[in-house]
């Protein structure tokens, strides 16, 4: 039967996310009943409405700042209860994995004693903070918010890309888009049962108040570089979201017995939990960059104390380093005793001298990626590189070999996607936002990031990418 | 909802309305000012524009001279002029942005939209017969604005900011409208009375909205003593001077009575003598010892009560920093009022004697 919509779409040879049969027909039924001058004018509408509301990040890049709207794909990415349940469960198990990583490497280091990581790379590593040897963490908690990047192969298996267990981003979109979705198509999620994503504030904030210093009523607030963070929009929205101040680091103040307060109209006020979305370096000049201006004088001291709390805590950038990646599914091992429930993609660190003929012998065919950087920034796709790109791929990696990690090309499973011409295949990725305080909730779904561009396997928004509503059917 | 407010908020609460307030008066002004600044031979100066705010040699120096055009784009889409109205939007607009977690959607929203649309007019936007169209649909921006605060803004310690920065900013920009009356166009002997000048005066309460009002009130006519003691003492016009102090004056007290906040004094006290003075001086008596330097003495009041807010609540430590770059977006003063004219009108004048036949 004729499909205006996906009757001309051709997922190829990649796995597609709504192609299959079975939980995804109703929404293929919904989808077919949309004309492509609908869907579009309905993008249209949703696109300005996002301009509106200032639903925005900040690019740098060009010549100067200029907000821009991450471009947000009408067409859901769509995941099964089944698929589901496997990658929360995952999740929680990758998260409690990376806090007892971070326990033991900052108290006794048993993880390297027994050599399960290279004590070299833990220790050595430009993101361990020595300064939070030592310090007890309520909960034993470090890593409060975690995003996981996760892709699916040709095979539909899901593998973990990446975990980013600093200042992960990206959740605001996913409470936006499902509220633009709510708006524009109503009709599309009519009859659809699906798992809700707006308590995320209020999970959040429960999980920042658990670890607050033992107080009446705890004081949270959402510490923020400023409005000109690319970021800041979704400060603004997790603020909003939790009920919280977003302060700057002008407004909170280190004194009277190590403590925490921010200035307002009344005077000075307690503060308990800082939910902090400032990089570790430039949280105090005290301690770290004696030339930050976003951070706060003493926080350190203050923290160290216990006398307030930082989530995430200070010093978790060394567990998600991409050579520390690598480690992961043996790390989940040790610590918990179980096999990984979601596999790491095969990763060649290359400080080790046979995985770096490994990757010069085949640089064609591997992604090569710098440790230590986010964004998508630095990385080379073998098969899609030219030979010049190859030829000095190699050469940065002679020159400094502990700095890369190379991994096979993964097929990205692929979504139908609103382009110019219609309804094509772009790969998609997902990055399900795990919370923890006492225990770990994760936020059904999470941001799905679609290459716009076709055939690109970059999804980052700073290099060309947008969203989808994630939809967990329940 | 606790009942505290970070001091940066307050600061940006207080100057986003203020730069709201100052789009929609820069609107108003430019709106009338065919009127209001034609001369007996029907040409048009648009000069007065620029003495009203001070801008004269910084225009001079850039575009030399002042002909309509180029004087309206240096008001309306000059994004390097920081007194433009673009420029007043997305001063107000950065606010908002600053205040995002703290103001509601729509507020956010609304301005958002403005801003926006702003930055896209195009090259015929200031064509003569399109200017009226944008001065209005900029005026109305604004108010939509002021409608949205009051219906949807929880009106906690912020709200109290934002509308005492709405009335000081009013209560300047009503000096300013005056002064420039005053200032230029009536020391010329022989306009006094004229046709001419009585349609000035008439362009002047429209675009202080005032007109109706006005006629109301004074169905005999119009005199220049009347407009501007209607404009400076009348209790119950909302872009008097009397009443935007007056309200400023309440709103302060409000948040030291019912909010409990302490300091604030100097600026209350400042607040309170200005009000009793505008509630008991004539017009007749500030025409006689010179409406300029009373206007002049009212924007230096202004200013000393925002310096005094500054320091109290907005957590700067020195006061006199309502220039500095480390407040709010955008963050300045208007602060082009020539003091040092030698005329004292502080503290309160004793009754004067009667006035001369």
């Amino acid at each position: 039967m004729a499909d205006p919509l996906l009757g001309r779409y051709d997922p190829g040879a990649f796995w597609c996310e709504i192609s299959r049969p079975g939980a995804n027909q109703p929404i293929r039924d919904r989808l077919a009943a949309l004309s492509l001058d609908e869907l579009k004018r309905r993008a249209a509408d949703a696109d300005a409405e996002l301009r509106d509301l200032g639903i925005t990040f900040t690019v740098y890049s060009e010549r100067d700042a200029a907000d821009r709207v991450l471009p947000f794909d009408c067409i859901p990415r769509v995941l099964s209860a089944e698929d589901w349940a496997r990658i929360e469960a995952g999740v929680r198990q990758r998260v409690a994995a990376l806090n007892h990583l971070l326990h033991d490497i900052y108290h006794d280091g048993k993880v390297l004693a027994d050599g399960v990581i290279p004590a070299d790379l833990i220790l050595g590593n430009s993101n361990y903070k020595p300064m939070m040897r030592g310090v007890d963490l309520p909960h034993r908690t470090y890593v409060n918010v975690c995003g996981t990047d996760i892709v699916r192969d040709a095979a539909g298996e899901f593998l973990v890309l990446e975990d980013n267990a600093r200042t992960p981003s990206g959740v605001g979109y996913v409470v936006e888009n499902r509220h633009m979705m709510m708006r524009a198509f109503p009709d599309m999620l009519e009859g659809i049962a699906l798992r809700p994503v707006a308590d995320y504030g209020g999970r959040l904030l429960q999980a920042l108040r658990e670890v607050a210093p033992p107080a009446e009523d705890p004081q949270v607030v959402l510490l923020s570089p400023g409005p000109y963070n690319s970021a800041y929009f979704e400060h603004v929205f997790l603020a909003r979201e939790m009920g919280v101040p977003l302060v700057e680091g002008r407004d909170l103040v280190v004194e009277d017995g190590d403590r925490v307060w921010m200035r307002t109209t009344g005077g000075l006020a307690r503060v308990d939990t800082i939910y902090r979305r400032v990089d570790d370096d430039f949280l105090d000049p005290e301690a770290f960059r004696a030339d930050s201006g976003l951070g706060v004088p003493g926080l350190m001291r203050a923290y160290r104390a216990g006398k307030v709390a930082l989530a995430n805590a200070v010093g978790t950038g060394v567990a998600d380093d991409k050579a520390v990646y690598a480690y992961m599914p043996r790390v989940i091992r040790y610590y918990l005793d179980q096999d990984p429930i979601l596999s790491n993609v095969e990763t060649h660190i290359c400080r080790e001298p046979d995985a770096l003929r490994y990757t010069l012998d085949h640089l064609a065919e591997l992604v090569v990626k710098p440790v230590g950087e986010a964004g998508g920034y630095g990385i080379t796709v073998g098969p899609r590189a030219s030979k010049r790109e190859l030829e000095e791929c190699r050469e940065r990696l002679l020159a400094n070999p502990a700095n890369y990690i190379s991994q096979p090309c993964i097929s990205l499973s692929v979504a139908p996607t609103l382009v110019e011409d219609g309804v094509e295949p772009r790969h998609v990725d997902l990055r399900p936002f795990a919370v923890t305080g006492e225990r770990t909730w994760v936020l059904p779904g999470g941001l799905t990031r679609v290459a716009l561009r076709r055939g690109s396997l970059v999804v980052n928004s700073s290099q060309g990418g947008g969203s989808k509503d994630t939809w967990v059917l329940a | 909802m606790r009942d505290s407010l970070l001091s940066r908020y307050a600061e940006c609460l207080f100057w986003l309305a203020r730069y709201v307030e100052r789009a929609e008066n820069l609107a108003r002004i430019l709106d009338v000012n065919e009127t209001f600044s034609r001369d007996s031979r029907g040409g048009q100066n648009w000069m007065s524009v620029l003495q009203l705010y001070g801008d004269e040699a910084r225009f001079k120096e850039l575009h030399g001279a002042a002909t309509a055009d180029s004087v309206l784009r240096f008001y309306v889409t000059d994004g390097e002029n920081p007194t433009s109205i673009v420029s007043s939007v997305r001063s107000a607009r950065d606010n908002a942005r600053a205040l995002r977690p703290l103001i509601s959607n729509e507020m956010w929203t609304q301005i958002n939209v403005l801003h926006n649309r702003l930055g896209a007019l195009g090259e015929d936007a200031l064509a003569a017969g399109h200017r009226a169209r944008l001065f209005g649909q900029v005026k109305e921006a604004c108010q939509t604005h002021v409608g949205v605060t009051e219906g949807t803004f929880y009106r906690g310690q912020g709200w109290y900011f934002c509308r005492m920065g709405r009335y000081i900013e009013r209560a300047d920009q009503t000096t300013r409208l005056l002064d420039i009356k005053y200032h230029l166009l009536l020391p010329d002997p022989a306009d006094v009375g004229s046709p001419l000048d009585v349609s000035q005066w008439n362009a002047l309460l429209r675009s202080a909205a005032g007109y109706q009002a006005y006629r109301q009130l004074h169905p005999e006519g119009i005199t220049p003593a009347q407009v501007a003691g209607f404009l400076l003492l009348d209790g119950r016009f909302p872009r008097s001077v009397a009443l935007c102090i007056g309200e400023a004056a309440a709103l302060l007290g409000g948040l030291r009575s019912r909010h409990g906040l302490r300091g604030g004094t100097g600026a209350a006290e400042e607040l309170d003598r200005l009000r009793a003075l505008l509630g008991s001086v004539s017009i007749s008596d500030i025409l006689k010892k010179g409406l300029h330097e009373f206007l002049d003495m009212l924007q230096v009041q202004l200013i000393a009560v925002t310096d005094d807010l500054a320091g109290t609540f907005f957590g700067h430590r020195t006061q006199s920093q309502s220039q500095s770059q480390s407040g709010p977006s955008g963050s300045q003063s208007q602060s082009q009022s020539q003091s040092g004219s030698g005329f004292e009108w502080w503290p309160p004048l004793p009754p004067l004697p009667p006035a001369q036949s």
